[in-house]
């Protein structure tokens, strides 16, 4: 049962604390025990993959509903599992190296296994909503480790601003995942793959196809999306080398990847992915250069890889999507081990700047090759995965049947500025002369090289040796395209175009290297533009919405209780005057046929309420209001609802003993309004109560829905063996709603009793106000 | 503040307060044939420790109900609305759907709908009276 394994993860990660008083620092290990049983699972499934197609576990969730709890393992969905299980052995093998004795480990694994098990049922899932609900789990839980380090205020305000980005993402792909559900009928992935109808054609498909859009590029980082990733690289460096490279930013990719066959490659798909991706691998590419922190280099790079691989499912071309295959394979493959080479040299030396590094060959031989090797891999040189990746994006690009040139162009030009990343990276730290570092440098541990060292030999095995992957690019490409396929990779292409401008991309971007020291100060100049880039945007949308909500309590919510009830009233009015008045014609019809002490308890309401508004005592006010209360349970009373006017009398009890409790804490009796204040007042209540009358009126006049009290009546005694059919539709009925009443009553209480705790603390003492520090 | 102690007052408040709460268990266990049920029920026997707390002041009240503290009333009138929903599950039927049971020896119909009233029952409970506990509490400190 593949869904309980995934389930036992959230409980897995939930006992870590205890795992953690077991087996202390090896707790690392244990857990990387789950991944790797996830990894094992996947290997088995392969075979029956490859001949089936697709394997679907079901589990039945909320059937009433049609919700189920569904996998679906097909070749996408396996590549994906495996990337996500493997690499998650050596992140959690090298989070218990980098993190050793970091007193919050702890709380690292439990967001680390969950974030895992959130993104392995991502890809897994097959229900539209289960897909949707891991989707947001896995932007929590990245949220929580954005900001794993919470006393930096840098780490704060990134994890806060991945969290905004990425959920305001979660919630167009939620109108979107709903709209998709609407138009094709389905609410699983393997159903709307097994229909026939094409979505395409559906008058929904323009906007289902955007919402969805804003959802895979706020997640996969695309351009105008693209600055929150850089920043999340806050996170301490198992995060970004697992999250920020490798799995969460592709989760988008994945989502465009999932839906291609079925939406792909009309106008609207092939011109928003191609431009969108070509852009965003582009400005990825030149705007990494810019830094020095070799964590940035590297965030912005993975920018450049995500744009590219959007570009790629924009082109859409069977050959394109080979190389959707390659490129993420080598990728996530290089990425991951250069993030891990990247923690060590940080952890060792005590710095992230590349350029105070230099000369650690000698002092860090293992790390060195392992960089070197991976970085090959980035820049696409052969005989790694990387090259392989590299030659089938420019043979993609060139076979592209819409912006054929443009792609190109910004192609060549972002795997020359890679190269030169890729070449900063190997080489810049461990050749040239020593420097002087913070901490004086050593070899990193065990841990911490095992990761890096069999994910880069991973890129060099599956370069010199494609054919290993064959099966899984094939299956792969058989659920992007829809159709069955035998792709496979292979090193060697020819001579040909893509060749060629791999060895002139090749020069020029060690060139561009060559003269990195002198090119920066150049880059710098374009700094004052980032003022206008959309990362300024954000800040200052965040901006405007805090004084907005400052400007709007100010005016709706400033604490005093007549300026709340005139903002309701008014409001409602509002609202009224709309449906009854403007939308509908009221309709009135009744007739008069009242008893006589239906008329004394209406007169007994009215005299209460009169009474109530122009008394100057309070306690006269409270006692018409009470009789105002008991009028009402009278009426419920002779109307046959017993339960209701029980109800009624008991809560008008205990309100009028909670009045006589605080009556005696308020201030003495006197008028706040001026004359204009009470006519106006007065005006705003008449018109609200003959507005209500109307309403009810209308209401009664209306037969919209056939009233449901019929079955209620009829059902109560057989259904739910119970005469009392108030009481069966509270617990029986409508037992959730009850329950959800249970929980704002409790609430309301814990709020009444801690506001009164809390006033009476600080009645006593000058500490009254803490005041928060915002660091927003 | 109200001053607590008048004869009349203590007394009644001394008998009626058992009646109550004793009249609350009886609306509380009929209410699914009969006018009561949970919310009522709740409300009645928060009404006479309210009456309790008028008469002999709020650590009385607390004497009398030991160990409980209101607020924890509210919590486990929760967990039972919780754990009322549950047992479906164990039978293969939808979330939610009431379980009957009959009590052999004293032929008690014990049903999921009954537990969920117990829970409103003690949540209702829980809530008013903590409200007016802690009302009086803050009283009871003014000069």
């Amino acid at each position: 049962m593949i869904q309980l394994t995934v389930i036992a993860g959230f409980i897995l990660a939930a006992s870590v604390p205890l795992l953690h008083r077991w087996f202390g620092e090896r707790t690392s290990l244990m857990l990387a025990f789950y991944p790797a049983l996830l990894a094992i699972w996947l290997f088995e499934q392969m075979p029956a993959v490859l001949a089936q197609g697709n394997l679907l576990f079901e589990w039945q969730w909320v059937p009433s509903l049609g919700i189920s709890l569904a996998f679906m393992l097909d070749g996408l969905a396996l590549l994906f599992g495996l990337l996500i299980s493997v690499i998650g052995v050596f992140v959690l093998i090298y989070a218990g190296g980098y993190l050793r004795n970091h007193t919050d480990l702890p709380r690292f694994h439990i967001a680390l296994i969950a974030f895992m098990v959130s993104m392995f049922g991502l890809v897994l899932a097959d229900d539209l909503l289960t897909l949707f609900i891991f989707w947001e789990l896995t932007s929590i839980t990245s949220y929580l480790l954005i900001g794993f380090n919470h006393d930096d205020l840098e780490a704060r305000k990134s994890a806060r601003q991945g969290l905004f980005v990425t959920v305001a993402g979660g919630l167009a792909l939620m109108a979107g995942l709903v709209l998709l559900g609407v138009a094709s009928g389905h609410w699983s992935l393997s159903e709307i793959r097994a229909d026939d109808t094409d979505l395409r054609e559906h008058a929904l498909y323009t906007p289902l196809l955007i919402c969805l859009l804003i959802g895979a590029f706020t997640k996969s980082a695309q351009f105008p999306f693209h600055f929150w990733l850089p920043n999340a690289m806050a996170a301490p460096t198992p995060v970004s080398a697992y999250l920020h490279s490798a799995t969460m930013v592709k989760a988008g990719i994945y989502l465009l990847a999932r839906l291609h066959p079925e939406l792909g490659g009309t106008t609207l798909w092939v011109t928003v992915l191609s431009v969108v991706g070509g852009l965003t691998m582009f400005t990825g590419a030149f705007l990494a250069i810019r830094f020095t922190n070799v964590k940035k280099l590297l965030a912005y790079s993975t920018v450049m890889a995500l744009g590219a691989l959007t570009m790629l499912l924009g082109i859409g071309t069977p050959a394109a999507m080979v190389a959707f295959v390659a490129f993420l394979m080598a990728h996530s493959l290089y990425k991951g081990s250069l993030f891990m080479v990247a923690g060590a040299l940080d952890h060792s030396t005590g710095t992230k700047d590349v350029t105070a590094m230099g000369g650690l060959r000698s002092l860090m031989p293992v790390t060195s090759v392992i960089a070197f090797f991976a970085a090959l891999s980035l820049a696409g040189v052969p005989p790694l995965l990387g090259f392989i990746g590299k030659e089938l994006m420019f043979e993609a690009a060139l076979g592209a049947n819409a912006f054929q040139l443009l792609l190109v162009l910004l192609a060549f030009a972002s795997a020359i500025l890679t190269i030169a990343v890729a070449a900063i990276i190997a080489l810049r730290p461990f050749y040239g002369p020593r420097l002087i570092t913070p901490r004086v440098p050593h070899e990193a541990p065990l841990s911490m090289l095992l990761g890096p060292g069999i994910l880069a030999s991973l890129s060099l095995l599956l370069g010199i040796f494609p054919s290993v992957a064959s099966e899984l690019t094939a299956a792969t490409v058989t659920s992007l395209t829809g159709q069955s396929s035998d792709a496979y990779l292979s090193l060697w292409h020819g001579f040909n175009l893509a060749l060629l401008m791999s060895i002139i991309s090749l020069a020029l971007g060690f060139l561009v290297f060559k003269r990195w020291d002198h090119l920066r100060p150049r880059l710098a100049l374009v700094a004052p533009l980032m003022r206008y880039g959309p990362e300024a945007g954000y800040e200052a949308l965040m901006e405007n919405i805090a004084r907005f909500s400052v400007w709007q309590t100010k005016v709706l919510q400033n604490g005093y209780m007549r300026n709340y009830i005139l903002v309701m009233l008014l409001t409602l009015i509002g609202l009224l005057v709309n449906s009854i008045l403007v939308r509908h014609s009221p309709l009135i019809s009744f007739s008069l046929d009242v008893r006589f002490y239906e008329v004394m308890v209406v007169g007994a309401l009215a005299m209460g309420a009169l009474f109530a508004t122009l008394t100057r005592s309070r306690l006269g006010a409270v006692v018409s209001v009470g009789i105002m209360g008991l009028s009402i349970a009278l009426t419920f009373i002779f109307f046959s609802a017993p339960d209701l006017g029980i109800t009624q009398l008991l809560v008008e009890t205990l309100t009028v003993m909670l009045l006589v409790l605080v009556l005696f804490r308020l201030p003495r009796f006197t008028s706040f309004s001026t004359t204009l204040e009470r006519v106006r007042d007065g005006l705003i209540a008449g018109t609200t109560g003959a507005l209500i009358c109307l309403l009810i009126l209308t209401a009664w006049s209306i037969d919209q829905f056939a009233p449901i009290s019929g079955y209620m009546i009829e059902n109560s005694a057989p259904l739910a063996y119970g005469r009392n059919i108030v009481n069966v539709i509270l617990v029986d009925y409508r037992a959730l709603d009850t329950l959800g009443e249970m929980f704002v009553l409790a609430l309301a209480a814990i709020g009444v009793i801690a506001m009164l705790k809390f006033d009476h603390k600080s009645s006593q003492g000058p500490q009254a106000e803490r005041k928060e520090p915002y660091d927003g | 503040m109200v001053k607590s102690g008048t004869v009349i007052l203590n007394t009644a408040a001394r008998f009626l307060m058992p009646l109550q709460l004793l009249f609350s268990v009886f609306l509380l266990l009929r209410g699914h044939d009969e006018p009561g049920g949970g919310f009522i029920a709740g409300l009645v026997a928060a009404g006479a420790f309210t009456l309790y707390m008028f008469a002999f002041g709020v650590s009385a009240t607390r004497g009398v109900l030991r160990m409980i503290d209101p607020r924890d009333l509210i919590g486990v009138g929760l967990l039972l609305g919780m754990v009322s929903i549950v047992p479906a599950w164990f039978v293969g039927e939808a979330f939610m759907t009431a379980q009957w049971w009959t009590i052999p020896v004293v032929d008690f119909k014990a049903s999921t709908p009954l537990i969920f009233d117990v829970g409103v029952y003690l949540a209702v409970l829980g809530a008013v009276t903590g409200m007016v506990m802690s009302l009086m509490e803050v009283d009871k400190d003014e000069p």
